[in-house]
C-alpha cells in the first residue's frame, strides 16, 4: 500500500487517490494539422517504463486536486511529488 | 513417448523408473527461421502450430525463466468465448473449439471442464446489457442462454441472490469453463518439442540485431541468435522488449491478482462473475476455490499485488458467497498484464520488419492461447495475417478502428 503525500492535504492512504497515467503528454495542435500518427501517439502510445514513472494522480476522495508523482514501477517507491505544470524533476534512471 | 493407459500400467509395473522428460532442455543454435520470445502458452502454441500446421521446424522458443512460469501459471484458468463484436467472437470461438479438442490433439490431458461461465446481472440495466450481449453472441453463432434468478439458484445454490448486489438473472455460456493452465503450457511444449522445436529456458533476450528497419537476430544472455522472424509473446513485458527494437506500443502494464483458498469439498458448479464487483470465482478439481478480481489501480511490474485490492476482491466474493467467510486463502499472487485501451489483443506484423507481435491480451490471455498460437503461426509462416486477426493489427490505433470489448462485453477491467 502506498502512502501518498498530497501537496494539499498531507500524507494519505492510496485508496483515496486515482492514478491518471503518464504525465507530461502534450496535446498536439492545431487540430487541423495533426496527422493520424501524431494523434494516435497522443491518445494511445505510453512509455510504460520498468523503472521510474512520471505520472498524474488525483486526490479523488480528498481535495480533488491533480498533481504529479515520480514512482518506481517495480518497488512502488515514490521519489518526488510536484505540481501540475511544474517541470519534470530529474530522477536517476528516470525516463 | 505416447501417453496412454497402457503406458501408465507399464511404468507402474517397472517402478516408474522409465518416464522420459516431456521435452528436451535445448541449447541455443546459432540460427533459426523463427525465434519466439516468451515461453508461455502463446509462445509455445505458436511454435507447436508452426511445426504442425506449416512444417516450419527451425523454431526456437526463448524463455527468460521457465516455461509457463509467467502469466500462464498465474491466471484463473477460465476459458470462454462470450464476446460481443464479430471479430472477437470468431477469434475466441476458434480458441474454445481448439481447447475442446486439445487433450486428444496433444495427447496430454489439459483437464478441460466445460462447467459453464455465468455472468450475473445485478440491476435491470445490467439485465438489458446482458441481453444485448446474449443476442450478439447468438448472432455470432455462440451458445448463450439467459437464466432467471430461480435457475441461477438451481445451478449455484450457495450464491446469495439478495446481497448488496441482488441477482436479477445471469447470462450463461455452458461451453465455457476451466482448463488446467500448466498442462496447456506443458502439452504444447511437449508437442512442439516432438516436432523439433527447441525450447530454450533460462535465456534472456537482451536486445535485437537490426539492419536498417529489419530485425535479423536476437541478442541473448547465452549469445546472439540469427533469426528470420521474431515473434514477441511476453505479455506485460512487451513494452520493454519492443523498446529494445525501437518500437513504442499502446500498452500499459498492471498487476492482476488471483487467489486460491484451502481445498474444500465440491461446492461450486460453474465459473460465476459479478460485473458490479468484477469478482469471479470457481473451484478446482482439487477443491481449492479460485478467486479473481479487477486490476490493481496503478501501473506496476511488481508480481505481488496490493493489499487493498485483496480486500476489495474478498469483500466482493463474500457478498456473493457469504458462507466462504471462514474459508482461508492459501495463496495470492499477481501477474503483469499488458492492458490496451480497447481490451482487444494486438496480433500480427509490426512496423519493424521481421518483428511480429502477440500481445495486448491484458487480463484474458489464457483463454486465447490456442487461437493466438494458431493464427500467429499462420501469420509467421505465410507472411500474411490470418483472416481472423485482420482486425487486431497495431494500426487500428492510428486508423481508429478499435474493437472496444471493454465497453461491449463488459470486461470488468
Amino acid at each position: 500500500m502506498l502512502k501518498i503525500d498530497c501537496p494539499f492535504c498531507g500524507p494519505r492512504d492510496e485508496i483515496e487517490f486515482r492514478c491518471g497515467g503518464q504525465s507530461h503528454i502534450t496535446r498536439p495542435g492545431p487540430h487541423s494539422e495533426v496527422s493520424d500518427t501524431a494523434w494516435a501517439q497522443y491518445l494511445y502510445l505510453r512509455g510504460n517504463p520498468k523503472g521510474w514513472h512520471y505520472e498524474r494522480w488525483l486526490h479523488a476522495s480528498g481535495c480533488r486536486q491533480w498533481f504529479n508523482v515520480v514512482r518506481q514501477t517495480t518497488t512502488h517507491e515514490i521519489k518526488a511529488i510536484y505540481a501540475m505544470g511544474a517541470p519534470r524533476p530529474d530522477v536517476e534512471g528516470g525516463s | 513417448m505416447r501417453y496412454s493407459a497402457l503406458s501408465i500400467v507399464r511404468n507402474a509395473l517397472t517402478g516408474h523408473r522409465h518416464w522420459q522428460p516431456a521435452w528436451r532442455n535445448a541449447e541455443p543454435r546459432s540460427r533459426y527461421d523463427v525465434v519466439i520470445v516468451g515461453g508461455g502458452g502463446h509462445g509455445l502454441a505458436t511454435a507447436y502450430y508452426l511445426a504442425k500446421n506449416h512444417g516450419v521446424r527451425s523454431v526456437a522458443v526463448i524463455e527468460k525463466g521457465w516455461i509457463g512460469g509467467g502469466n500462464t501459471g498465474r491466471n484463473t484458468t477460465v476459458v470462454r468465448s462470450n464476446y460481443f463484436f464479430p471479430e472477437s467472437a470468431a477469434f475466441y470461438e476458434l480458441s474454445l473449439k481448439l481447447y475442446e479438442g486439445l487433450s486428444r490433439e496433444l495427447n496430454y490431458n489439459i483437464m478441460l471442464s466445460q462447467r459453464g461461465m455465468m455472468n450475473l446481472a445485478h440491476s435491470r440495466h445490467q439485465v438489458e446489457m446482458a441481453h444485448r450481449v446474449l443476442n450478439g453472441m447468438r448472432v455470432n453463432g455462440i451458445d448463450a442462454e439467459w437464466l432467471e434468478p430461480a435457475q441461477v439458484h438451481e445451478i449455484e445454490p450457495l450464491l446469495r441472490l439478495d446481497g448488496r448486489f441482488p441477482v436479477y438473472g445471469a447470462l450463461i455460456q455452458r461451453r465455457g469453463g476451466t482448463a488446467r493452465h500448466d498442462a496447456v503450457a506443458w502439452g504444447y511444449a511437449r508437442g512442439a518439442d516432438q516436432l523439433g522445436v527447441d525450447i530454450i529456458q533460462q535465456c534472456e533476450v537482451t536486445g535485437f540485431v537490426k539492419q536498417g528497419n529489419a530485425i535479423t537476430g536476437v541478442k541473448t544472455s547465452r549469445g546472439d541468435i540469427v533469426a528470420g522472424k521474431v515473434c514477441l509473446s511476453v505479455a506485460g513485458h512487451t513494452s520493454q522488449l519492443a523498446a529494445l527494437a525501437g518500437l513504442p506500443l499502446p500498452i500499459t502494464s498492471y498487476a492482476l491478482q488471483a487467489f486460491v483458498s484451502e481445498p474444500v469439498k465440491p461446492v461450486l458448479n460453474t465459473v460465476t462473475l459479478s460485473p458490479s464487483t468484477g469478482v469471479y470465482i470457481s473451484q478446482t478439481d482439487k477443491g481449492e476455490v479460485v478467486i479473481g478480481g479487477g486490476l490493481d489501480l496503478y501501473p506496476s511490474y511488481a508480481q505481488r499485488g496490493n493489499l487493498h485490492t485483496v480486500e476489495n476482491v474478498v469483500a466482493g466474493m463474500l457478498d456473493m458467497f457469504p458462507m466462504f467467510s471462514r474459508l482461508r486463502l492459501m495463496r495470492q499472487w499477481a501477474g503483469i498484464v499488458d492492458v490496451v485501451k480497447d481490451s482487444s489483443p494486438i496480433l500480427g506484423p509490426s512496423p519493424v520488419d521481421n518483428l511480429y507481435l502477440n500481445c495486448g491480451f491484458g487480463t484474458g490471455g489464457f483463454k486465447a492461447i490456442p487461437a493466438g498460437g494458431f493464427t500467429m503461426a499462420h501469420t509467421l509462416a505465410t507472411g500474411k495475417r490470418h483472416p481472423l486477426i485482420e482486425g487486431f493489427g497495431l494500426e487500428r490505433f492510428t486508423t481508429g478502428a478499435l474493437i472496444d470489448e471493454a465497453g461491449a462485453s463488459g470486461i470488468a477491467h
